[in-house]
């Protein structure tokens, strides 16, 4: 009797692991075993000269120490974090603003949805190409030192591929151009779903535009920015094509650009499986540690 | 129920969709990998036997290829990257060398090799100096005796073209079909309006030496001219000047002659007369152009006619505008050798391509005459250098053979390495920080360092 009751209760539960199987699979095998397999590789000696393979030997976590002992490893993600921040404060500036905008019901912005795709554009374009084409423009003989020239600003051509700064700018000018549309939807996203009457409310009482927004609007919108920040900061610390094509591999000048995964890239000229491993796991351990922190943050507003 | 079926319709469609979403895109890129589809079945079965249909060739540019079209007798051209010799097809797999892509792509098919199919094998590949021992010191390449080639087919070849493919056993594994001697080639109009004169005598004069060279160099600048375009325009010539390898027992060493171009290179960025772009750069190749206003480049005679833009209204090149005259010092510069890959079953075809374009004396005065190449025949480019017809249009007509024969036999390439390659990228790149002031030159020497161990783990400093 209890038997068949039971064969007619229907469990859903199983049908959510079958649904999962796609996932977990995929994720296992792109995800998972590499990341392992990563690991693994990190403790060994295991490299191409030429077209003789040396290794793989096992020598433990002497990588990791040769990492940490030449010094390199932060000169890099110091280079990788000021192109980051350089590049994300404008952008989270002009994406805050242009979601303001575009979620205020009062301004009455015509051709939004123009406007919306013109600023996501950007991102739709290969990163590679972008960069060739700013390393274009901005070479010696480029068409922007013609300009300058041209306009009288400047005598002799500006080498921008040769100054730290102009280098570093320019990596973050690309990320920020490219990127500023995908936080602006989002941002908005979050603005949307503020409650409307919480600014009519501030609006009765005399608000100005400017306390609503930061009185109203960034504390609600707390959560995206967060999501935005850290989705971002490990977006930057992968930072890699856009700085690789500019500089041609380089880095230069004096490697002020290059970044953390330029630098694991430079190993893999000689397949050099081991500390190109052990590169990836510290990586791995500073983007996993950054993640938490914003999800601890995350889950304590929520409470 | 019809819920559960519904499900189970749903799940199964979405995992079987995620595997054959995988399975195809493999089967897709295996067949895109094979640059040529599998043979009919009837071949395939007794391709050990018979020699294969495909004949697989590995390089980096148009330029053999269009040496094969133009001068191999019989050879066809299907498309792009397929051609014909008889009942065999021709594949070209050209991969370019930016960021070492051709010579990834090499090892990997090479190490794979074992385990492919015939006809997906490399039977010939191209190699370039600054490797070739990195090829010619492993068992990829065969020793062209093997293929019927003697010493006396090669006679009349360039001693140096010889040296830089004999592995440690003495045994030749690749074959040259060019000489590359360098020379300094300066802008004709330039010249005039500089030092009066465009006679490579007179020129010739007025960089006789490195000190003649900033003596003149001074007067280009008066004039708004510079020397050259980059300071890495004359890396070669001070590189190929060595007394003493780039690897010494495991470590790495920096020549003399390497470092006096770091002093001399930095007192001509200082005093303005040169760039310091990488070569190959768009700010480097402007020279090719009246508005460029670069006076020389050093190059041997690829660079003349592949690399000038001839082709292109406008150019220097393209006007006849260029001349050669020896310059401070003589150079070699580049090169490409043909190499046999061991295990191929076209022995007998790549014999015969070789054969024809590197020591039949017929085709290979045809290549000068139409390509101005330089080739590899000693008595032949001789006996053209006194031949007064014979003038490259690039260079205004003028018959510079003679001032590259001069320069091939001085041509001395005992000191290359297996790391030339990383450490002639890595210097130039390196020494850019410190002509541009960026780093002192200790400093830019330690990033060198750092960057050639990166490279080649195994060495020291």
């Amino acid at each position: 009797m209890e038997n068949a009751k039971r064969g007619k209760v229907v469990s859903y539960n199983k049908w959510g692991y079958i649904f999962l199987i796609p996932f977990v699979v995929v994720y296992a095998v792109f995800q998972l075993i590499p990341l392992v397999s990563t690991f693994y590789n990190s403790l060994f000696e295991n490299y191409r000269s030429g077209l003789m393979q040396v290794g793989p030997n096992f020598i433990g976590l002497k990588n990791y120490v040769t990492l940490f002992t030449n010094g390199d490893l932060l000169i890099y993600f110091k280079n990788t974090m000021i192109m980051w921040v350089l590049g994300f404060v404008p952008q989270i500036t002009v994406s805050l603003l242009l979601g303001a905008w575009f979620s205020d019901p009062s301004l009455r912005l015509k051709f939004q949805r123009f406007f919306k795709t013109v600023i996501y554009m950007p991102n739709l374009i290969m990163a590679s190409a972008f960069s060739m084409l700013f390393f274009t423009l901005f070479s010696d003989s480029g068409p922007i030192n013609s300009i300058l020239i041209s306009g009288g600003l400047l005598t002799v051509p500006f080498k921008f591929m040769s100054n730290i700064w102009s280098v570093r700018g320019l990596v973050a000018f690309m990320n920020f151009v490219m990127w500023f549309g995908n936080t602006t939807i989002l941002l908005m996203a979050g603005m949307m779903g503020i409650d409307p009457s919480l600014y009519e409310a501030a609006q009765v009482d005399g608000a100005t535009a400017s306390q609503i927004f930061f009185r109203i609007t960034l504390p609600l919108l707390r959560p995206i920015l967060l999501y935005v920040v850290i989705t971002s900061l490990i977006g930057g610390l992968q930072m890699f094509d856009v700085p690789q094509i500019l500089t041609n591999g380089t880095g230069n000048p004096v490697r002020s650009s290059m970044t953390l995964i330029m630098y694991l890239n430079k190993h893999l000229y000689s397949k050099n499986f081991g500390l190109g491993g052990a590169l990836s796991v510290l990586l791995f351990i500073v983007t996993g540690i950054l993640s938490l922190i914003v999800f601890r943050i995350n889950t304590r507003t929520e409470r | 129920m019809k819920k559960r079926t519904l499900s189970l319709i749903l799940a199964t469609a979405l995992v079987a969709g995620s595997l054959m979403g995988c399975g195809g895109s493999s089967a897709a890129s295996t067949s895109a990998a094979s640059s040529e589809p599998a043979a009919e079945p009837a071949v395939e079965a007794q391709a050990e036997a018979e020699p294969s249909s495909v004949l697989n060739i590995y390089c980096w540019n148009e330029e053999f290829k269009t040496r094969v079209k133009d001068h191999y007798p019989g050879y066809e051209e299907v498309d792009a990257t397929h051609g014909k010799i008889g009942d065999v097809e021709v594949a070209w797999n050209i991969t370019p060398n930016e960021n070492n892509a051709y010579q990834n792509n090499l090892d990997e098919t090479l190490l794979g090799m074992e385990n492919a199919e015939q006809n997906d094998r490399i039977d010939m590949f191209l190699i370039e100096a600054d490797y070739a021992l990195k090829y010619i010191g492993t068992d990829y390449a065969m020793p062209i005796a093997d293929l019927g080639i003697t010493e006396e087919d090669l006679a009349n070849q360039y001693g140096y073209t010889k040296d830089v493919v004999t592995d440690g056993n003495g045994a030749l594994k690749g074959i040259s079909w060019q000489g590359c001697p360098g020379v300094m080639i300066y802008n004709r109009e330039a010249a005039k309006e500089v030092f009066g004169s465009d006679a490579p005598e007179d020129i010739q004069a007025k960089f006789a030496d490195w000190d003649a060279f900033v003596a003149s160099a001074a007067e280009l600048k008066a004039a708004g001219y510079q020397a050259v375009s980059s300071v890495n325009d004359t890396f070669r010539v001070y590189s190929n000047n060595v007394t003493s390898p780039w690897v010494v027992d495991g470590k790495i060493n920096i020549d003399a002659n390497i470092d006096k171009w770091v002093d001399d290179s930095k007192a001509l960025v200082d005093a303005g007369y040169a760039g310091t772009h990488d070569l190959w750069s768009d700010d480097w190749s402007k020279g090719f152009y009246p508005e460029g206003k670069v006076f020389a480049y050093f190059g041997p005679a690829w660079l003349i006619d592949f690399c000038m833009a001839a082709d292109t209204e406008g150019s220097i090149a393209n006007a006849g505008g260029w001349a050669a005259t020896e310059g401070p010092q003589g150079f070699n510069w580049g090169g490409t050798w043909i190499c046999a890959a061991a295990g191929t079953d076209n022995a007998d075809l790549i014999a015969d391509i070789m054969k024809a374009l590197c020591c039949n004396e017929e085709i290979m005065i045809d290549i000068v005459k139409q390509d101005n190449d330089f080739v590899n025949n000693k008595p032949a480019m001789e006996a053209m250098a006194a031949d007064t017809s014979y003038g490259d249009a690039v260079l205004g007509g003028q018959n510079a053979l003679a001032m590259f024969c001069a320069g091939a036999d001085k041509i001395v390439m005992d000191q290359i390495t297996t790391y030339d390659q990383g450490c002639n990228e890595e210097f130039q790149k390196a020494m850019r920080d410190y002509f541009e002031g960026k780093l002192d030159k200790d400093a830019a020497i330690a990033a060198f360092y750092k960057a050639v161990v990166e490279k080649y783990p195994e060495l020291t400093y």
